[in-house]
């Protein structure tokens, strides 16, 4: 399916090319294959979901795109180049903490500049602005232990936009927070992505979260061997509230129609979860 | 009786009288034992007596000399021990190669009961200072050693993989990272390795030199009198906790980052 969406020609921000990962298998026998033959692109701008049952090989994907992980064949193309090593032009939000507990949450966002080499005081200047766009200003001397789950992922978000990369990779950010705060984040996210337009891969096992949020949701299969099964343009008017938008009779629509595909790879790793 | 015993336990105050008078009557015990004879004073020696060393020593001054000494070799083992320990912990556990050459190695210097050096050290460095810091660096060393390299195989992939992800080069990685991850780790032990750098000082003075506590102490075993030996284990007791107190009081500033166990689950 192609979806360049007002797209002015161009390569895509970011994409998979037949990308397989295989793993020494746990048990005895061979090789596990996480994820097999996938391909898969985000167009400039663009925010794409991904969603699949839990423990498919999402993560895998992610940190393909991150460079993080080679993949065993395939190869992953930023801005049409061939990625080697990690992708220096994209963000990453981890699933679980990844903020850095001996650094306050100042210094935490900080980071990714001191890496750079900016000075210290010009960076504080900056992370102090980035802080108080994600609200919490007034927490900067707190350490990571000393702040709530939503605080944590602001900071991480901060830490993150506070580079303006141009490839967002989202695994899972919010899945850890409780539904309030999490439909808050949801909606500062959109907020936050609508002023410039980044391009988003966003993982998610919710299909509403991956609906609400996103121009583009794509269904992958129950693992092993992981791969697309169906690509669906989420055509709802921006801005949205992910709250609200959910009311919307196209809404409901649309998650039929992805539920009907996504249903049976759910059943089918629920299967596989319980040996 | 419950009532009492949980009095005990919240008022502060209360147990520290009742814990001095657990000193008094120990020391109590050990005058009668000692008065009466039914210890012999030429090998138990008598409190009083004892107290009365002590007395001598900080009123004539001729302790602080001593102590200092003690003091300053407690504190060079340390820091030698710690920054060796550090270095040797990251390069090793950063190295799977040096690590995997090294192991049997370290396996065995960290078996072998390492006091025994104390006279080949005095044989290298002399009866002076440096061989009393040789001695704590030895025993400092491994204590940190192995925290750090614990504690660099133990920093977060998560973390680890964010940091790479916002730009860290691979020094940067080692500074930002592992360096702080390790120091954590390093504080962790620091009771054990100021323990450990304390008691190589004063087996190093006991076993030959010429000025510390150990030293007093070796001196009045040799002609027998038993009150100066009393006398110094008291005193370096007394340090010890002293020295414990300072790391606890340091140990609390350094670690603010870290969760108490209280905490951890803040929402």
């Amino acid at each position: 399916m192609e979806h360049a969406q007002g797209v002015a020609g161009g390569a895509p921000a970011l994409a998979l090319e037949r990308v397989t990962c295989a793993f020494a298998a746990r048990g005895s026998e061979g090789r596990y294959i996480a994820v097999e033959d996938t391909t898969l692109a985000v167009q400039p701008g663009e925010f794409v979901s991904v969603v699949g049952p839990t423990g498919c090989g999402k993560s895998t994907l992610l940190n393909v795109a991150a460079g993080l992980l080679a993949p065993s064949s395939g190869r992953t193309l930023v801005h049409g180049a061939a990625l080697e090593g990690v992708n220096s032009r994209a963000g990453y939000m981890f699933q679980s903490d990844a903020l850095m507990p001996w650094r306050n949450a100042l210094d935490n966002v900080t980071a990714g500049l001191e890496f750079r080499g900016m000075t210290k005081a010009d960076a504080a200047g900056k992370a102090r602005a980035w802080l108080e766009r994600v609200g919490l200003t007034g927490f900067e001397n707190r350490y990571p232990h000393q702040l709530s789950g939503g605080m944590r992922k602001r900071v991480a978000l901060a830490q993150m936009l506070i580079l303006d990369p141009e490839i967002l990779l989202m695994d899972e950010p919010f899945s850890a927070l409780d539904v309030q705060t999490r439909q808050l984040m949801e909606n500062e996210l959109l907020d936050l992505w609508s002023a410039d337009r980044k391009s988003v891969l966003f993982i998610t096992h919710d299909l509403q979260e991956a609906i609400s949020l996103s121009d583009r949701v794509v269904v992958l299969s129950a693992g092993p061997a992981t791969h697309p099964l169906g690509d669906f343009a989420i055509d709802l008017p921006r801005p949205r509230d992910v709250a609200e938008i959910r009311m919307s009779p196209r809404f409901v629509e649309l998650h039929e129609a992805i539920w009907q595909v996504l249903k049976s790879e759910v059943l089918k790793g629920y299967a596989q979860s319980k040996h | 009786m419950r009532r009492a015993s949980t009095d005990l336990k919240t008022n502060r105050g209360l147990l520290a009288v009742y814990q001095t008078l657990l000193l008094v009557a120990l020391f109590a015990i050990w005058y009668v034992l000692t008065e009466t004879g039914v210890l012999a004073p030429f090998f138990f020696g008598k409190p009083l007596k004892v107290l009365e060393v002590i007395w001598e020593w900080f009123s004539g001054g001729k302790i602080y000399p001593h102590l200092a000494i003690t003091l300053v070799e407690t504190l060079l083992a340390f820091a030698a021990g710690s920054v060796l320990g550090l270095v040797v912990g990251l390069w090793l556990a950063l190295s799977p190669l040096a690590s995997a050459l090294s192991d049997p190695y370290i396996k065995a210097l960290n078996a072998m009961p390492r006091v025994i050096l104390a006279p080949i050290f005095a044989v290298w460095f002399g009866l002076g200072i440096t061989s009393k810091v040789a001695l704590g660096v030895t025993l400092v060393f491994f204590i940190v050693f192995f925290n750090v390299y614990q504690g660099v195989k133990e920093v977060s992939p998560v973390v680890l993989a964010n940091a790479r992800m916002l730009g860290a080069s691979k020094n940067q990685l080692l500074r930002y990272i592992y360096l702080p991850s390790a120091t954590s780790w390093v504080f962790s032990s620091l009771h054990t390795s100021v323990g450990m750098a304390f008691v190589g000082a004063v087996v190093g003075e006991y076993l030959g030199s010429a000025k510390g506590v150990g030293y007093l102490i070796l001196q009045a075993e040799g002609v027998f009198d038993i009150n100066t030996v009393f006398a110094g284990i008291l005193v370096l007791t007394v340090f010890a906790l002293l020295l414990d107190f300072a790391v606890t009081k340091i140990e609390s500033r350094l670690l603010v980052w870290r969760p108490k166990t209280a905490e951890t689950e803040a929402m």
